[in-house]
């Protein structure tokens, strides 16, 4: 019998890159990125329980240039892993499978998340609270 | 053929019934975290204001307190399954994987135990 190459896996240096992987990925990166998010709300919760001093130098860190920026894609990243889950979990009752469903929940995911985080964003200045 | 194996095949034992363990804790922290973290989000933008006091006197409100430490809690459940998932997927040193599963599970409850721990001291007062 003549040895031939069989077909491989999907192999990442030949992977056509598509809406799905891409959001698949940003939904881990998302992920991870959030619980360094986590660790940044511990420290917040352990400083207000400390006292005032504490917690002025933890808001002062937050309100920094890296500190804001920090929260922008922190806000982002909950957003778009919130409505991504969602999707996820759709997925797990049997829903939206079909081909343009998919495509349209991933693109709502990534506009969605981005209109949150601007209207978030939008809320805090218009609270004064940045 | 049988794909049992022989021992279970003699006890007649089905599965442990363990093995979506990991995926549906996944998706049931998600669901809690649905309401858990819109809550924490849209309570600490609805607040007239975030100095020291005002924050305090939130988390001192019974209500607050309670949804503050499940929103902890089930955030470090939630990220200590997904931040394991990804060790196990890329880490392929065997000693390296090992050392880092173990890290992760002191890591999270560590970071839990601290927060929960101040918003016990917030709410009983100090």
């Amino acid at each position: 019998m003549p040895v031939r190459a069989r077909p491989l896996s999907p192999h990442l240096q030949i992977y056509r890159w598509q809406i799905g992987n891409t959001l698949s990925i940003l939904h881990r990166f998302t992920g991870v990125f959030l619980g360094f998010g986590f660790l940044a709300l511990a420290y917040w919760f352990v400083a207000l329980a400390t006292d005032s001093h504490s917690y002025r130098s933890a808001a002062h860190l937050f309100a920094s240039p890296i500190g804001l920026l920090a929260m922008l894609g922190w806000t982002f990243a909950f957003f778009y892993h919130f409505l991504n889950g969602v999707r996820h979990l759709l997925w797990d009752v049997g829903q939206g499978f079909e081909r343009a469903e998919r495509r349209a929940s991933g693109w709502l995911a990534v506009v969605g998340a981005g209109t949150l985080t601007v209207g978030v964003w939008l809320l805090l200045w218009h609270f004064e609270r940045l | 053929m049988s794909l049992r194996s022989p021992l279970g095949q003699v006890l007649g034992l089905g599965s442990a019934k363990s093995g979506t363990a990991h995926w549906w804790g996944q998706r049931v922290s998600a669901v809690a975290l649905i309401p858990l973290s819109l809550w924490f989000m849209f309570s600490l933008l609805l607040l007239p204001s975030l100095d020291y006091s005002t924050t305090r006197a939130w988390l001192q409100w019974p209500v607050s307190g309670f949804l503050a430490i499940l929103l902890v809690a089930v955030v470090a459940y939630h990220s200590y399954l997904g931040t394991t998932v990804i060790v196990e997927d890329y880490v392929h040193a065997e000693g390296l994987k090992l050392l880092g599963l173990v890290l992760l599970r002191f890591l999270h409850v560590l970071v839990a135990g601290a927060a929960i721990f101040a918003i016990l001291r917030i709410a009983f007062g100090t």
